[in-house]
């Protein structure tokens, strides 16, 4: 039977949460062919981790791993060698994973090396070979047929739920592989430590925009935040700015998000930004500018300055807590 | 000297409202203008070569690429007038051939001219395809540094440290030369791009340079090779095809409300999302 394999990233031994919705993806275009789900882990512990990861299933028939030091940090250069020779093994018809920042990094590497095509974003599966990505920053939305023995894709984690655990499935270590960094070396990473639920899986955001003025108005978001049990987000004004560290922008170059309610405040709507957030559910938009076009997403707009709205929206918020 | 290949498209006008048409987009009449993240790809790339102290002390020569029209080019004029060195043209319609024949054509030519550095942007903002960066880089068997926020050129190493903007925050890899980069958006901030010889605190203007009347002025006289799929060896247009463009629902019209009472009511009752 043929095979649609999705690679996952893994994190303290654990698969990262944000790997699931690619699993759904995967799991629906095997479906639509009539083909397997397997999973690939890779890592510097992957047989110990896939292992762990079979245990649940996800709705797999297999889970495949590839153990080797050079793949722990990641880089493209090691982990793109990885998927190649893990290509060469078991001969999948389809290769992907969530479109996370690493495997936007390394699958189109793979995919040149392998000669295969790829559709970038998928956020539906209308057949076995032809997905629907957004293009334009969100304003059109394009069917892509592709063709070939073997094609890629990476979809967009805010359109796809997250995969759940089922029945166990074995794992199997693929051996052989040969990876090389290419002199790549990876000297860190400045992580914005932060105990809100991460901006991509949280179900309220809260984000502000220049008029916020400072990053030290933030504080008053952050309360809003906090208060919603939600993850803190920016335009890339505000971000630009250096109000708010940058991995906090929202739009067509941020993060894409899809909570069931996002608050937009002192951002006027560019349609880059729209472009991260028009799928959420519920979108209110305070802006003291009645012509924003942000109130044209708006399911709920409040003229007001946010001076006004943020600590009143805030009593109103902890008096109905009680 | 250093030889950095800066990739550059031009893409119908952001601002403007899409036409659809016939399952398509009707582009007949919108205005092109270049990708935003090409416009950082050639100020990266200027900065890196620029020397501030001796403005005629240049570190590298910049060859500016694009597949094109022949006939189309004003973004290629636009970039020399920036201050790219040279032009390189594949005259082809690039809407006909998907993103892995776009990196072959990339990667044949960066070959050809022997260059130690690619840099394109992170991603065109038309097709957002975001890969062909990556794909020439595995092309031409080279590491990467994708998404790039900073870029430091280290003479003395020969290679680049590169801040990249990753999901979880931003991480700095190194590169020995010859490497590609992608850009992102904020390495034309004043200070993102150091390239070992300029004083390391040194601030450009913030944002892409705008194109001098001396510079627009020589980038008639600049050279701009033109070549054609087939003489790179492109033949196929790749496996990427479009089938429809089809514009997405319009979200239901939303209310405004009159204070922040009523908002909260609205949220808790109608929104039933707190
Ligand atoms: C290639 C490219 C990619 C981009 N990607 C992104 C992206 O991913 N994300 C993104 O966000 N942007 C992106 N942008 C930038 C985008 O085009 C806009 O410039 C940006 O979103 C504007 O941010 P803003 O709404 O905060 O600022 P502005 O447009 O300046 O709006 C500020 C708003 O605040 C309101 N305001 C001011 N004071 C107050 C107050 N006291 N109370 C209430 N309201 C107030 C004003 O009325 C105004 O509407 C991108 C641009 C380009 C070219
Ligand atoms: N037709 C083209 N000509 C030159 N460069 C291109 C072309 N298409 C894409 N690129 C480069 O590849 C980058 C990423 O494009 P994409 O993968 O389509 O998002 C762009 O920012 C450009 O630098």
């Amino acid at each position: 039977m043929s095979k649609v394999l999705v690679v996952l990233e893994t994190a303290g031994g654990k698969i990262r949460s944000h790997c699931l919705p690619g699993i759904t993806a995967g799991k629906q275009i095997a479906d639509a062919r009539g083909a397997e789900l397997h999973l690939l882990v890779l890592g510097a512990n992957a047989a110990a981790e896939g292992a762990e990861i079979a245990a649940a299933g996800y709705g797999a028939a297999g889970v495949h791993t590839i153990t080797d030091a050079a793949l722990e940090p990641f880089t493209a250069e090691a982990w793109g060698d990885a998927v190649v020779h893990a290509v060469k093994t078991l001969s999948p018809a389809v290769v992907g994973g969530t479109a996370s920042s690493a495997l936007r990094d390394c699958l189109p590497r793979a995919a040149a090396v392998l000669d295969a095509a790829l559709c970038a974003e998928i956020v539906a599966v209308k057949s076995g070979d032809t997905f629907t990505r957004p293009i334009s920053a969100g304003r059109a939305l394009l069917d892509e047929q592709l063709s070939g023995d073997l094609v890629f894709f990476t979809a967009r984690g805010s359109e796809f739920a997250p995969a759940e655990a089922g029945a166990a499935t074995t794992a199997a270590v693929i051996d052989g592989a040969s990876v090389d960094v290419r002199g790549a070396q990876v000297l860190g990473i400045s992580k914005t430590e932060s105990s809100r639920p991460a901006l991509t899986e949280a179900s309220v955001v809260v984000s502000g925009g220049r008029g916020m003025r400072e990053g030290a108005n933030f504080s008053h978001l952050e309360q809003l935040t906090d208060l919603l049990g939600g993850a803190l987000g920016a335009s890339r004004a505000a971000t630009d700015a250096g109000m708010v560290p940058a991995d906090l922008q929202v739009g067509q170059t941020g993060k894409i998000v899809a909570p069931n309610l996002y608050i937009a405040v002192a951002i006027s709507g560019a349609i880059q930004h729209l472009a991260g957030m028009k799928g959420s559910k519920t979108i209110v938009a305070i802006n003291k500018d009645e012509e924003a076009p942000i109130f044209q997403v708006a399911d709920y707009g409040l003229v007001a300055k946010w001076e006004d709205a943020v600590p009143a929206l805030i009593a109103a918020l902890e008096a109905r807590k009680g | 000297m250093t030889k950095i290949l800066v990739t550059v498209k031009r893409i119908p006008d952001p601002d403007e409202n899409l036409k659809f048409a016939n399952g398509g987009l009707d582009l007949s009449s919108v205005k092109w203008v270049p990708n935003a993240f090409d416009e950082y790809a050639v100020e990266t790339a200027l900065r890196l070569a620029e020397d501030v102290g001796s403005k005629k002390t240049k570190h590298a020569e910049i060859i500016v690429l694009s597949i094109c029209p022949a006939k189309q080019r004003q973004h290629m004029t636009q970039f020399l007038a920036m201050g790219g060195d040279r032009g390189v043209i594949v005259d082809a319609n690039d809407a006909d051939y998907d993103t892995a024949a776009i990196a072959k054509m990339i990667a044949k030519v960066a070959q050809d001219e022997g260059v130690d550095m690619v840099i394109t942007g992170k991603l065109s903002q038309d097709n957002e395809g975001n890969q062909v960066g990556q794909r020439v880089a595995a092309l031409l068997g080279w590491p990467q540094a994708c998404f790039a926020a900073e870029v430091d050129w280290d003479q003395g190493s020969n290679s680049l440290k590169v801040a990249r903007e990753v999901d979880d925050g931003v991480e700095t890899k190194q590169v020995p030369l010859p490497a590609l980069v992608t850009v992102d958006l904020r390495v034309v901030l004043p200070t993102s791009v150091r390239n070992g010889i300029n004083p390391a605190d040194h601030k450009f203007t913030d944002g892409p340079r705008l194109a001098s009347l001396r510079g627009i002025t020589m980038a008639k006289r600049k050279k701009v090779k033109t070549v054609t799929p087939a003489d790179l060896g492109v033949e196929s247009a790749g496996g990427e095809k479009t089938t429809t463009i089809n514009k997405p629902a319009a979200r239901a019209a939303g209310q405004m409300v009159g204070s922040v009472e009523e908002l909260v009511e609205k949220l808790a009752t109608e929104a039933k999302v707190l």
